[in-house]
């Protein structure tokens, strides 16, 4: 067995379908999970545009939407249970068929094995198994759109009894059974996933490669795939609860005296609650298995674009694993209205609030790395200065909704809304952005266009401004979460001009994106062809590798690992920057 | 502005770890240099186990706080389950004294127990069945009480990761049939008994879960 035993010679060229469909390749597995979670985002986004062309003009009749939806629009005026079932689709689909799937399947597959040194994830079959089962996951959820009784109206959290009756509305029949479906086989994807992504992490670094040397990238990836295993799981047993309630005749959570469309419901004995409890229990770690990969990947681009190493490294990692801890302890934040004991929300405040400590290290981190740099604003940096910009913005709002005495006032208002969306979705689109631009030469060997990328940036930045800060104000307004129609209450009426703002200001958004599609598919076939191997003069092990990496990543042998993937600027040095495996010569003086 | 490295702090140069014998690349063996003293094989298998313990956790904390809701209504639980926790612990012992053979050296007897923990393991899936029908035949079903529904998806589902370990045991014996095991390659076996031994004590905290209310 040698050392230099290369993937690229080692085996035969493969056919089309073996090479970019069936692949047991990561770096196409990877580009296979981004691309399927892409078309997901445009359905979800899709989804939200008819959400707010809703709330812009709740009573304007649309004869063309009613030719499109002679169903849903009956007349040209939405039904309110659409709008019900748009708010569930579109906050499925983003949370766990884009977030979820581009940031740790997309990016985690492809990068895992090129950062850390290897020729593949650790069980590449499995890794392939993931991708298809996350696949059949996407067509199941797709598919509960069409459903004849409706697709489901449960919210993203599918809270019961709603979720657990199906008589109790057209879109928990079929609709809900799907969502149920979906969730449980993406579940089951993300454990492959993770179980790959933690092994890999672990045994297959290249020599030299100790964890401390890893780039922020992948400590993040590492704490993300725990978090989903401990997670997943939880969710996984709700979920088999659930249906056993619609299917099975059990009442785990369909409480006493219930009547549903004029009907008793026939079994009871349950706890709705408990449905709650175990939802969030997953769904706060939820939140960071989203937002880590994020924060990794920005740091690993600012520090490149900066030109300086990431500031205090070793509490980036730390505050990230505080964090995943911290994730599991606070999930009661999201139920302070639900009757419990007040002594316990302000336990739940307590820890919740304690999520701000590594939140805010992370935040001076990234402020520290950016100080005094002489930064180079290609796309990626502005996406990830963007991250930033989004994750404090939506974060500050968060230490107001995770105190308890404020969030009672707060609970289910467009504060919340413009909360989360902030955190946990643009956020991490801003940092999967980035990625995305960061990496597009290794991934296609092409560029993307910096110039579309920049118009991309700024609609998109000011857009999303635009968007959501000012649901903070109709939030404390009194606007409410979910509703159909804000101008069939007085007090709502006043702040309808907002809603139309926010409503014009998500179509630009929108269209901003569709820049974003072209430059990414005209890029891949027609891009400036990326000719240097580090474009970006960046010091990490994938910029070592040729542009695309051929099967096996690194011919002929695997690099080793002299140093931690920070160093930038580096005194003495010709280059403003050192590749991790150039050794370290000891010619500093102390 | 002074730049300085983790090595340059510390002014020693940490040589490469050296390879480990046998590489554990991704789909090819060309091997990476990982230090990493646990086997990929063995790190799959706990976090396995992790995921799968904490699909219990979670349901099993559904059992417990519903136990507390007035409709909650114990039933009597199926006398078939004693022995057939009798029937699982063996099946251990039996895998346990089949991985200490190996270790020795001795293949025919790792085989013969390797077997009685399969069929014993096995026989344990028939028993949970019988049970099954026990409590059927008291007219107990799933959606009669909240402990029967219960009853019926822990059970089901650790008789499911039963079936899966009973599987694994069957390409072991494969394996071993083979003489593809030896006393210094003997992972399979050893990743199949940890996965059997937790699945041991998975059941015994269920039953003891089920027992106690």
């Amino acid at each position: 067995m040698s050392e230099s035993h290369s993937g690229d010679h080692a085996h035969p060229e493969l056919g089309f379908i073996r090479k970019y469909i069936f692949s047991t390749d990561h770096k196409i597995i990877g580009i296979q999970y981004m691309i399927t979670a892409m078309a997901m985002a445009v359905v979800g986004g899709l989804l939200s545009m008819l959400m707010r062309y809703q709330l812009a003009w709740p009573q304007g009749v649309s004869p063309l939407m009613a030719k499109i939806f002679p169903v849903a629009y009956n007349g040209g005026v939405m039904e309110p249970g659409f709008y019900i079932s748009l708010v569930t689709m579109h906050g499925t689909i983003m949370v766990f068929f884009l977030f979820t799937a581009v940031l740790t399947g997309g990016f985690g597959n492809f990068l895992i094995p090129l950062q850390i040194g290897a020729r593949d994830m650790a069980f590449p079959f499995l890794n392939a198994l993931s991708y298809w089962v996350f696949l059949l996951s996407c067509i199941v959820i797709f598919a509960a759109l069409f459903v004849s009784s409706g697709a489901p109206m449960g919210g993203w959290t599918a809270y019961a009894p709603l979720s657990a009756i199906p008589a109790a509305a057209p879109g928990q029949a079929t609709g809900m059974t799907l969502w149920i479906t979906a969730i449980a086989l993406f579940s089951a994807s993300g454990l492959m996933g993770g179980l790959n992504y933690i092994t890999t992490i672990l045994t297959l670094r290249t020599r030299g490669m100790s964890m401390m040397r890893l780039p922020l990238t992948q400590w993040s990836l590492l704490v993300t795939s725990i978090l989903g295993l401990l997670a997943f799981p939880v969710l996984l047993g709700a979920g088999i609860l659930l249906m056993f309630d619609r299917l099975g005749g059990t009442s785990f959570f369909v409480p006493a005296g219930i009547i549903m469309n004029q009907m008793p419901v026939d079994h009871s004995g349950g706890h709705p609650l408990l449905w709650q409890h175990l939802f969030w229990f997953f769904g706060h770690p939820e939140v960071y298995i989203v937002v880590l990969p994020a924060m990794g990947m920005a740091s690993d681009i600012l520090s490149t674009f900066c030109r300086k190493p990431i500031f205090s490294y070793r509490m980036m990692v730390y505050s990230m694993i505080a964090i995943a801890v911290l994730s599991f302890v606070v999930w009661g934040h999201h139920m302070f209205v639900s009757g419990m004991n007040p002594f316990l929300g302000s336990v739940f405040t307590l820890t919740t609030l304690l999520i701000a400590v590594p939140s805010a290290v992370k935040t001076f981190n990234w402020l520290g790395t950016v100080w005094g740099a002489r930064i180079r604003f290609t796309p990626a940096a502005l996406f990830a200065l963007g991250f930033v910009s989004m994750f404090v913005s939506g974060g500050l709002s968060g230490i107001f909704l995770g105190t308890s005495a404020a969030d009672i006032q707060l609970q289910d208002t467009y504060f919340v809304v413009a909360h989360f969306h902030l955190v946990m979705a643009i956020a991490p689109l801003f940092a999967a952005f980035g990625g995305l631009y960061f990496w597009f030469p290794k991934m296609f060997g092409r560029f993307m266009n910096p110039t579309l990328g920049k118009i991309h940036f700024w609609f998109t930045f000011i857009g999303a401004y635009c968007v959501f800060f000012p649901m903070h104000i109709i939030g404390v307004g009194g606007q409410m979460r979910r509703i159909y129609d804000p101008t069939q209450y007085m007090f709502l009426q006043q702040q309808q001009p907002v809603n139309v703002f926010i409503s014009i200001s998500a179509f630009v958004l929108g269209a901003a994106q569709l820049v974003f599609l072209f430059n990414f598919l005209f890029s891949i076939f027609a891009g400036k062809r990326a000719l240097e191997r580090n474009p970006w003069h960046a010091t990490t092990l994938e910029w070592t590798a040729p542009s695309p990496p051929g099967h096996g990543n690194f011919p002929p042998e695997l690099p080793t690992v002299y140093r931690w993937p920070f160093d930038f600027s580096m005194p003495g040095e010709r280059e403003d920057y050192v590749p991790q495996t150039v050794p370290v010569t000891i010619t500093a003086r102390h | 502005m002074p730049v300085v490295t983790e090595e340059r702090r510390t002014g020693i140069v940490p040589p490469p770890p050296p390879v480990p014998p046998g590489g554990r690349g991704g789909d090819d063996s060309s091997g990476s240099g990982s230090s990493f003293p646990i086997s990929k094989g063995q790190i799959a298998v706990w976090i396995l186990l992790t995921a799968v313990l904490m699909l219990f956790a979670g349901l099993s904390s559904a059992y417990i706080v519903l136990r507390g809701v007035p409709a909650w209504q114990n039933i009597e639980l199926p006398w078939l389950l004693w022995p057939n926790t009798a029937i699982l612990l063996l099946s251990s012992v039996a895998i346990d004294i089949s991985r200490r053979a190996v270790r020795r050296n001795d293949m025919q007897s790792m085989k013969r127990w390797l077997a009685v923990g399969g069929i014993l393991g096995f026989a344990f899936l028939i028993g949970q069945l019988a049970a099954w029908r026990q409590l059927v035949h008291a007219g107990v079903y799933v959606p009669s009480t909240l402990q029967s529904g219960f009853f019926y998806i822990l059970t089901g589902l650790h008789g499911l990761h039963l079936l899966g370990g009973v599987v694994a045991l069957g390409v072991v014996f494969g394996k071993a049939l083979k003489n593809r095991l030896t006393a210094f390659n003997y992972e399979p076996l050893k990743l199949c008994a940890m996965y059997w031994h937790v699945m041991d004590g998975l059941w015994i905290y269920l039953f003891l879960l089920l027992l106690l209310s």
